[in-house]
């Protein structure tokens, strides 16, 4: 995920962490097949269906929920989280002690308010945090998935997440709503349950993943594989972790979701505990010992196969070539209301990608918003405190309620 | 629909209201913040639908839960299919336009209905202003000087229906504004009107 950068200036932890590194690991080796969140099972009597083919069974899918269902099961919202968040939403992360990595969003009396819809959020297929992805256990073998794990895409995060709002009893979601990859998963679900989503809000997002950002992807996959310790992605039978590899990777990717600007605005070319360059390869300046503080936290709660599965998903992810190259197919005759956001500085996902959604719902005579939100801190800014965002949030959804019939917040600004 | 008190609302928006339908889709070009949409939607309980060049506006307007994204009429109504709505409403933005005759012919083609309301450039003060200080008019409600004025493509009352013919539109209803922004009440010649009038509403179909 791309995590909250800290407010302040310091490039050093901000604070000491709830469970030491080593605990942490632990504990989230324990979350892969037994999440502290709500689980829902699959049988081998309701098997998923992946796009490369194949159908996976037993399966299952780890969530969190926040407020009531109403009574007519109208009110219900699906987050959906970016690449290597969780279903953590709103409470704390019981790996880091963190607390949910959108609280300022979802939760009572905020934009997405928890008073008065029902918020759920389940971690994506091929995820380490309780669904089932590579870190998890194989019922057939009781071992370790691993890479004998089939290839996930955003089309079969969905379709696992259609299957638990189902056996919720949900027939339509009132909102989807999420950002980055969560917002190619709102997409997904627009283009492919339009009768199940009366509201859309895709954030920080493309209809597809780019050149550029599949090369950054590479990169970080090339970093986990180079690892001695990855093994051939049979590190756990070998008793090894990829540590390294991961690290660099989450390093290369945390660039990304910065801007220039705020990247020089919080380090410019400051050195870190020092007063002179030390003529090494040290971490001289305070950008390096972010970077690395950035990388070798991430380790502690993400698993390395895990994230080669949800990067090659947003990889694979290509709205209109799965529409006959056209996008607007994908919203041919959709009831769906849209909120689409971008953010200027965001260059992993320009304004120009969120444009070109917009053009395809107009071009199929969807019912579409869209706010581009002045911003100076890059992609990472849909996580961040920005009023505009909320303000945006809360005005789309009630308008929308509105519409739905159901009670909507008070515009608390 | 709730029945509102129309008194404070500007005269060219009370007449759009009365043009369009109730419960029909609606497109506003050049929305702003989305007053006449949410006017629109409060009154006739339309299907709104909005976009703005400005993008603080827009933002605004999305708050207030309309759906309205950032475009411009030059470039982006080509993305709407053709009779995607009812009307198609161009409110004071066809003098702002670099090419008013496509933004028309696009507006007819994606509107089973077109309502264009503009200020009437041929109004008696603007002409007196041209003839006796030689000058562009500057008033109250054309309150820009020459170089700084966001509106490209002036046209009088006469040369709009002259316009609409050109693009094979048949004038299905039109109302002139005197300068307080109430109804000229009584029926005239368009010399007269383009005389008289302060700014015009339009309603118009294909031919």
């Amino acid at each position: 995920m791309e995590e909250n950068m800290t407010e302040t200036a310091s490039a050093q932890p901000e604070k000491t962490p709830i469970t030491s590194p080593s605990t942490q690991a632990s504990v989230a080796a324990e979350q892969m097949d037994m999440p502290a969140s709500k689980l829902m099972r699959f049988g081998p009597e309701n098997p998923l269906r992946l796009d490369e083919g194949t159908e996976l069974a037993p399966w299952q899918i780890a969530y969190e929920t926040y407020g009531e269902l109403n009574a007519d099961k109208t009110n219900a919202i699906l987050v959906c989280h970016a690449l290597t968040g969780d279903q953590y939403v709103a409470s704390e992360n019981p790996v880091t002690g963190k607390p949910g990595w959108w609280s300022m969003m979802v939760g009572p009396g905020q934009p997405v308010d928890t008073d008065k819809y029902f918020v759920i959020c389940a971690n994506v297929l091929g995820g380490c945090l309780g669904t089932t992805g590579p870190a998890c256990t194989n019922p057939e073998t009781d071992e370790v998935y691993g890479l004998d794990l089939p290839v996930v895409t955003i089309g079969d995060m969905v379709r696992s997440q259609a299957k638990l709002v189902e056996a919720l009893g949900i027939e339509t979601l009132f909102a989807v709503v999420g950002g980055s990859m969560g917002g190619m998963q709102v997409l997904q679900w627009a283009s492919a349950y339009p009768e199940k989503v009366f509201a859309a809000v895709p954030i920080a997002t493309g209809p597809r993943h780019s050149s550029q950002n599949i090369a950054f992807h590479e990169v970080g996959r090339q970093a986990v594989m180079a690892d001695p310790d990855w093994c051939h992605g049979q590190y756990a039978k070998e008793g090894k972790r990829p540590l390294k590899g991961l690290s660099v990777a989450r390093m290369a990717a945390h660039i990304t979701y910065m801007s220039d600007e705020s990247l020089h605005n919080k380090f410019g070319r400051n050195l870190q505990d020092r007063s002179a360059i030390t003529f090494g390869f040290d971490a001289d300046f305070q950008i390096e010992s972010y970077l690395r503080h950035q990388g070798m936290t991430f380790v502690d709660r993400f698993d390395a196969n895990s994230y080669l599965y949800v990067t090659r998903a947003m990889d694979y992810f290509d709205l209109a070539a799965a529409h006959g190259g056209k996008l607007a197919n994908a919203f041919l005759h959709s009831d769906t209301r849209f909120c689409v956001m971008s953010f200027t500085t965001d260059w992993l996902f320009p304004t120009s990608e969120s444009k070109d959604i917009v053009r395809a719902l107009n071009a199929a005579g969807a019912n579409v918003s869209f706010v581009e939100i002045e911003s100076s801190r890059g992609h990472d800014a849909f996580l961040l405190d920005e009023p505009e965002l909320f303000k945006t949030m809360r005005g789309f959804l009630t308008g929308a309620a509105k519409a739905r019939g159901i009670p909507a917040p008070s515009n608390g600004d | 629909m709730t029945k509102l008190d129309l008194s404070d609302v500007r005269g060219d928006h009370r007449i759009l209201c009365d043009f369009v339908a109730p419960g029909s889709r609606v497109l506003d070009i050049g929305c702003g913040t989305g007053e006449l949409l949410e006017l629109l939607i409060d009154t006739r309980g339309v299907d709104g639908r909005g976009f703005d060049t400005s993008q603080k506006g827009v933002n605004e307007a999305v708050a207030r839960g309309l759906s309205v994204v950032q475009g411009d009429a030059d470039n982006d109504l080509a993305a709407y299919p053709d009779d995607a709505f009812d009307y198609a409403i161009l409110s004071h933005t066809l003098q702002a336009t670099m090419d008013p005759k496509q933004v028309l012919e696009q507006l007819l083609r994606i509107g089973k209905k077109v309502v264009v309301s503009f200020p009437n450039f041929g109004h008696w003060r603007n002409r007196m202003q041209l003839l006796f200080k030689g000058r562009m008019p500057v008033t109250d409600y054309l309150p820009y000087e020459w170089y700084d004025t966001p509106n490209i493509h002036f046209c009088t009352i006469r040369d709009f229906v002259a316009l609409s013919e050109e693009v094979h539109a048949k004038v299905i209803k039109a109302e002139a504004l005197d300068a307080r922004g109430q109804r000229i009440g009584f029926n005239a010649p368009w010399w007269v009107w383009n005389l008289i009038g302060d700014q015009a509403v339009f309603l118009l179909e294909r031919k």
